[in-house]
């Protein structure tokens, strides 16, 4: 690394940087089958309950502000006073051998592909330990390894609203940074990882165990954290979609910005500093 | 525009592919014995972390205005053997709850003498393993005094609630261990939102074992026996839907 510092850079000779470390790496790699795992049994865990509520009570004869379902062979998603028809993917589908099935989710999104509710119980709340365990650790590692202070929390230069309105503008022209500016993450990527890190990820560890009967026993502040039982399991839903989102993005962005000198960089922690366009 | 369509369908055709491989892969792991060995090792983690976080700390009890407007009835609402129907008949009058197993005196209990008993009144929130909630009144005994008077025996471990219902002719029973047996909140309920329990409900008897999900809250509780292994009962896994799937036995979570 230091060797590339001093070298004065030869005009379009690639700089090679370290950019990722080990415990960067092993978690993002760990996370993509974890989230997955966790994403698609709880697709299936909701399948049996499909209705989402605020409060702390909430069953079917009471009202839901989220509900996917099925009523005279059309499945629907009823969003409070919005219904959509969404026969063949929400609601009302057919299975691999070609059935319709009443159910929410489709079977080509849940663990297991057909309903079974115990399963994938146990694939989640197996998987969440992995999950937890695997956050709470980065993020110690992340602590003690500086990796929060020095690359993800943003300097305040960079929170000035021009200085995010620009790299706003620039995002939008797909103009991502180049050379000496491409060696440290620009601020939006700094706040979309933190937001994940310190407020996402949590939060779904959480409002996952305010819906344990026995946490909430031990730690009652859990229910009132989150405004209540059901208002929790709604929040956990949401933040597993927003959690989808910023996959999506993520995704978008690395084939964006170059994927094979992207991915690299995550399997073997180097990343050549994209170049300048000159011509 | 024939090259872009069959393009796309081939780029969907793979992406189908590969996650129908990579579901079906799901699907084998989770019938795979070791696999499943894995996807246990959950149930025992959590059963003994949330054990060891909670102690004894009480279920959170509500005030009255909190409750449920109609609390779901699930599960059996109506039981299908001849002595409950003889015994709903006759309003309970003749019911006996039995204790007995390991216990240094069975006991035979009428529901005019439960009913004696002090009583314990908590509204609390019912957590179905589905995702639904409702929260009720619950009146009942305390099941700890009552184990203490029927004497467990140094060796008793669990204490198994046999039901009055079935599935298919399969009888429903539950089970849980001491600390959840004594812990102060876990009654038998004979009475829900200030009335007698209803049928549907489990009448006569229900357990409430609060700081657990649903499918634990045993209805039309017969007679309880305390066992020291969970092997000779059912199918051994401790309960109706513990045997009938993959259903945990620890259902704090």
């Amino acid at each position: 690394m230091s060797t590339t510092e001093f070298s004065p850079p030869i005009p379009d000779a690639p700089i090679v940087v370290r950019r990722h470390r080990l415990s960067t790496r092993l978690w993002h790699w760990t996370n993509v089958v974890i989230l997955f795992v966790m994403l698609m049994s709880g697709l299936m865990i909701f399948n049996a309950h499909p209705r989402l509520y605020w409060g702390d009570y909430g069953a079917n004869p009471d009202p839901a502000w989220l509900q996917i379902g099925a009523e005279q062979e059309r499945g629907y998603l009823r969003v409070g006073a919005l219904q959509i028809d969404t026969t063949g993917v929400l609601g009302r589908w057919q299975n691999a051998e070609g059935a319709w099935q009443n159910r929410a989710f489709p079977h080509w999104v849940t663990i297991p592909s057909s309903y079974n509710l115990a399963l994938s119980r146990r694939w989640h709340l197996t998987f969440s330990w992995l999950f937890a365990g695997g956050l709470a650790l980065y993020a110690l590692v992340s602590l003690i390894n500086g990796h929060l202070r020095r690359d993800l929390l943003p300097k305040r230069a960079e929170l000035a609203p021009s200085h995010i309105l620009g790299d706003i503008a620039a995002h939008a022209r797909l103009k991502f940074p180049t050379g000496e500016a491409a060696r440290h993450y620009n601020v939006l990527q700094k706040l979309a990882y933190l937001s994940v890190l310190a407020v996402l990820l949590p939060v779904l560890v959480l409002t996952g165990l305010t819906m344990s009967p026995t946490m909430v026993a031990a730690w009652p502040w859990l229910i009132d954290l989150f405004g209540g039982r059901q208002s929790a399991r709604s929040i956990h839903f949401i933040a597993a979609f927003a959690m989808v989102a910023f996959i999506l993005v993520h995704l978008a962005m690395v084939v964006l910005a170059g994927p094979i000198n992207e991915i690299r960089s995550m399997i073997t922690g180097r990343y050549r500093l994209p170049q300048e366009k000159t011509r | 525009m024939t090259t872009l369509l069959s393009r796309r369908r081939l780029i969907t055709g793979a992406a189908l592919t590969g996650s129908a491989m990579a579901l079906s892969g799901c699907d084998a792991l989770g019938q795979s014995p070791a696999f499943r060995q894995f996807l246990s090792s959950g149930e025992w983690l959590s059963y003994r972390i949330q054990r060891f976080i909670v102690g004894d700390a009480l279920a959170r009890e509500y005030p009255p205005e909190a409750l449920s407007p109609t609390f779901r009835m699930n599960g059996n609402t109506r039981p299908e053997s001849a002595e409950w129907e003889r015994h709903a008949a006759s309003g309970f009058s003749d019911y006996r709850l039995r204790i007995d197993g390991l216990v240094a005196r069975p006991q035979s209990i009428s529901m005019a003498e439960l009913r004696a008993l002090p009583a314990r009144i908590q509204i609390t929130r019912h957590d179905c393993v589905e995702g639904w909630s409702a929260i009720g009144k619950w009146t009942g005994a305390p099941l700890g005094p009552l184990l203490d008077r029927a004497g467990l025996a140094p060796n008793a471990r669990y204490i198994v609630f046999h039901c009055a219902d079935d599935f298919r002719g399969t009888p429903y029973y539950e089970s849980i261990d001491l600390v959840e047996a004594f812990h102060p909140q876990t009654i038998l309920a004979y009475g829900m939102n200030d009335g007698d329990l209803p049928i549907g409900h489990g009448a006569p008897l229900r357990l409430r074992v609060e700081r657990q999900l649903g499918y634990k809250q045993a209805k039309f509780v017969m007679r309880i026996e305390a066992v020291e292994s969970l092997e000779g009962i059912g199918r051994g896994r401790g309960g109706y839907w513990e045997d009938a799937g993959a259903y945990e036995w620890y259902a704090g979570i």
